[in-house]
């Protein structure tokens, strides 16, 4: 076990942990915050997304350790963030939710994309979105709600 | 699924004597609270009159909580149910919520007559329920409010939660819910006409969408309750096999492991790993050093089955559809024959929540939280690993990230190992966990088939003898559905075959299910998975090589009275957009279905893009009977099409070597990415007021026939086998 001193949704949070505990388990677990889930465990799903230094990372497979001092924001705090707010909205707006438990990781990567692209081809889109398995194959709507979502942000 | 098991949806008799309206503690009426369960000694009648207090609860606030019967697992239920019942109460829907019942007597399903969701009968087996209730309760408010205004009921109307009466009178549900509370629930009432409905047939949008976009929605894996412990399983590498013997030394040593322990499953026996944590857990189960007995134990191969189902697909099985004559084939020239050997593999459900489960064992009672699509059952057998009677098994339903059928099993297996885990450990809840290894090496598969098919062609192009022979485990063999298997036959293995709406003079349709070592379980659409794939691609073949339009040629084969059917043909006929300005290198696949009382039709635009199929759009018709929600059957279509794409996957398929699955994960077992699932998806929906049928299951069916339908005009070859490997 170790201590780890972790910036999460902008404050600093200290776990106990073992230190290949994956940062997946720290935050359902330790932080209990259980909006990033867990689908697959090997990074194949996409469903652990969440942004580490900005960057839309698989969860499941980053040991705590490596994480140092670089900010986490997860889904829980993403709607702070004006694009994660607007994709959020997007999300609601095209009603893309069905079974829902994939959406955290999907949401993560869309506003990922966003910041990176604000006007994304279908391209752009199969190539950030590539990783997020959605079993209810939402994807039409994702789809539909990233590019609303680019529209209203403008 | 299809089990008619017994009926309870006679809506005849009051059960007033043993229905409780109570008032609410906290004030307001027709309280949340559920029908006491009734021992045995003192059994009722069957519940006939659906009490409204354990599916309505206005609140003095003004809100309204609806109890919906079944599981939400994406196909919109929590939604579309409660519209259902609010426009019946003329509620204000912005203040409806909606929550999930436990299991209950009173939350079986009405045809089913247990507590469930399968068959795509979550709004075609409530609707009429959910409608009743709605109208019963708003028939109570109002005769509260015309008793306090000293007016006749028919005096008054209804609008938004509010009961309006002569000369100006109004008054909010909220207010007469305590009085409303104490009117007996009238046995019956009128319903609204379809022109009265205000949200029913309206697109109405999600109401688990906000918590399922911020991360608040809990689903059963989230679960957090005080001192609870996980728990994973070491499930033996072959199904059935036993622990021999078993080193646990390096697994206990991890600080935060509380136990390990060898526990008995469904097929053979596995061993437990209890933890503080899932990561410590799963490190646990991974130090364990297991030797397995593998004594006796059948070690199903992929390969020799597939040489085994191709050989008795020669041989004629147990009928299942017979109708002119079976030797017509013989005086059909060779020339006009058609000889088609189709192979399907196993295949996982795969849900993106890994099946999970969570029991508290308490001595004389027990708490149950399950993701399920089988309260019933679960309970049941949750009870029954404890030592308890159901009733004494508190049963909460958790909201499923998916399921297509894999929380439906009729052996509870994953609830059973949750519970024989926190038998011991007394008071302490235990979150049982598979990990997705467990899930898609864990069996409970879509089964393998093979079908081979003899058709003769008669002068006009249409076939007019056809022998078609389906090998493939059953579903309901050992199951307690197992009565539903007639003359050999399990329909589930043949619907979509044997039931077929075209016409074909001479036919016949037989039937093997060989045992296999493999545990198998309904697949979203079931045995329209397979059927649908042969049906339609030979169709299919059959009109490209009479040289009819593919459309064209199946209204001419189609019975008459296949009226859903036809319907959707036409309407996908008129919506032709998909005919015109289609691209170099592209072509348009067709295929029909109807499943699970629904008729769909889909024209899907395909090219070839390396060496896979791209989806570009898929275009497809509909006639589910009146669409009660269309914003979330568009959804179900939409999600569905890209769900049956998972057939064509490359990577789309269970194996077994020796015994062992040969794939662990979404790396070798891989579902359809948004790269994989047709880009766009234009649904049309029949208008029609005739009852609602189901929506979750019938997309699936038609996308990948028409997918390979597509490539088939691209290459003039033919795919009867699947995964689809090379295209």
């Amino acid at each position: 076990m170790a201590t780890f001193h972790l910036n999460i949704n902008g404050s600093e949070k200290t776990v106990d942990v073992d230190p290949s505990t994956p940062l997946l388990w720290v935050l359902r677990e330790e932080l209990k915050l259980t909006g990033t889930k867990y689908g697959c465990g090997i990074s194949a799903c996409g469903a652990c997304t969440v942004h580490v230094a900005g960057i839309a990372t698989r969860s499941c497979v980053v040991p705590v350790e490596l994480i140092g001092d670089r900010p986490i924001v997860t889904i829980e705090a993403i709607g702070k963030d004006p694009v994660g707010r607007a994709v959020q909205n997007a999300w609601i707006e095209k009603d893309v939710v069905q079974c829902g438990y994939c959406q955290s990781g999907q949401i993560m990567s869309a506003v990922a994309l966003l910041k990176d692209t604000k006007k994304p081809t279908d391209k752009n889109i199969e190539e950030s979105m590539g990783g997020n398995l959605c079993r209810c194959a939402t994807y039409v709507r994702i789809r539909e709600a990233i590019k609303r979502a680019s529209q209203q942000l403008g | 699924m299809q089990p008619a098991l017994k009926r309870e949806n006679d809506l005849t008799l009051n059960r007033r004597s043993f229905l409780q309206v109570t008032t609410a503690a906290a004030g307001g009426l027709l309280v949340s609270l559920y029908l006491p369960r009734i021992t045995s000694a003192q059994q009722p009648p069957a519940p006939k009159v659906y009490p409204p207090d354990a599916f309505i609860h206005i609140a003095t606030d003004g809100k309204i909580n609806i109890t919906v019967n079944r599981l939400e697992f994406g196909q919109g239920v929590q939604t579309s149910l409660p519209m259902v019942l609010a426009d019946e109460l003329d509620a204000d829907w912005s203040q409806v919520t909606a929550e999930l019942a436990p299991a209950a007597d009173v939350y079986k399903d009405p045809l089913f007559g247990m507590q469930m969701v399968g068959g795509s009968g979550s709004i075609a087996h409530s609707f009429q329920q959910y409608r009743e209730l709605g109208a019963k309760t708003r028939a109570m408010l109002v005769a509260a409010a015309a008793d306090r205004w000293q007016v006749a009921a028919k005096e008054c109307r209804t609008e938004n939660s509010v009961v309006y009466g002569p000369n100006n009178r109004s008054a909010r549900y909220a207010e007469l819910a305590n009085d409303a509370a104490r009117k007996s629930v009238p046995d019956k009432v009128a319903l609204k006409s379809a022109s009265e409905f205000r949200l029913i047939g309206k697109p109405v949008k999600r109401l688990d969408s906000p918590a399922k976009c911020d991360g608040s929605q809990k689903f059963g894996l989230d679960l957090d309750l005080p001192g609870m412990k996980i728990a994973v399983v070491a499930h033996p590498p072959v199904f059935g096999a036993k622990v021999k013997t078993v080193d646990d030394r390096d697994a206990r040593a991890l600080a935060g492991v509380r136990d390990v322990f060898e526990i008995p499953l469904e097929k053979g026996t596995g061993v437990a790993v209890v933890a503080d944590r899932f990561w410590t857990a799963k490190r646990a189960r991974d130090l364990l050093k297991i030797d397995w007995d593998l004594t006796g134990v059948e070690r199903p191969d992929t390969a020799e089955l597939r040489a085994k189902y191709k050989q008795l697909a020669t041989t004629t099985g147990n009928v299942a559809a017979t109708r002119g004559d079976e030797k017509a084939l013989d005086s059909i020239p060779q020339t006009n024959r058609i000889v088609a050997e189709y192979e399907f593999p196993y295949l996982a459900h795969a849900p993106m929540e890994p099946l999970n489960a969570t029991v508290n064992f308490q001595g004389d009672k027990a708490e149950a939280w399950v993701p399920s699509q089988f309260q019933t059952m679960d309970q049941m057998i949750i009870a029954q690993a404890l030592g308890l009677k159901p009733d004494q098994v508190t049963f909460h339903t958790e909201f499923a990230g998916g399921g297509f059928g894999r929380r439906a099993t009729t052996d509870s297996h994953v609830p059973k190992e949750a519970a024989l885990i926190a038998k011991r450990f007394r008071d302490t809840p235990i979150k049982l966990i598979w990990t997705r290894e467990d899930d898609v090496r864990g069996g409970y598969y879509r089964p393998m088939h093979a079908h081979r098919i003899e058709i003769g062609i008669g002068p006009d192009g249409l076939p007019s003898a056809w022998r078609h022979v389906i090998v493939g485990q059953s579903l309901l063999a050992g199951t307690p559905f197992a009565m539903m298997i007639k003359n050999g036959v399990d329909e589930t293995a043949v619907e979509g075959t044997a039931d077929t709406s075209y016409n074909i003079p001479n036919f016949h349709v037989s039937v093997h299910h060989p045992t296999v070592n493999v545990p198998v379980l309904w697949w979203r659409s079931v045995g329209h998975t397979h059927n649908a794939f042969v049906m339609e691609t030979l169709i299919d073949e059959l009109a490209t090589r009479a040289r009819i339009d593919p459309i064209a040629y199946r209204r001419k084969l189609l019975k008459t009275d296949a009226k859903k059917l036809h319907s959707v043909l036409d309407l996908l006929d008129q919506k032709s957009a998909w005919r015109k300005n289609l691209a170099a290198g592209r072509a348009v696949g067709i295929s029909c279905h109807e499943s699970f009382e629904t008729a769909v039709a889909c024209a899907v635009e395909v090219s070839i893009e390396n060496k896979r199929p791209k989806i570009h759009r898929a275009t497809v018709a509909l006639n589910c009977g009146l669409a009660v929600n269309p914003l979330s059957v568009e959804s179900q279509f939409q999600g569905g099409l890209g769900f049956g794409v998972l057939q064509l996957m490359a990577q789309g398929a269970i194996t077994l070597k020796d015994g062992r699955v040969e794939q662990r994960n979404f790396d070798g077992y891989t579902p359809a990415y948004i790269i994989d699932a047709p880009m766009m998806v234009d649904v049309h929906i029949v208008p029609s007021t005739e009852p609602p049928t189901g929506c979750g299951e019938p997309p699936v069916p038609v996308i990948s026939p028409a997918v390979v339908n597509a490539l088939s005009m691209l290459t003039g070859k033919r795919y009867r086998t699947l995964p689809l490997v090379n295209v």
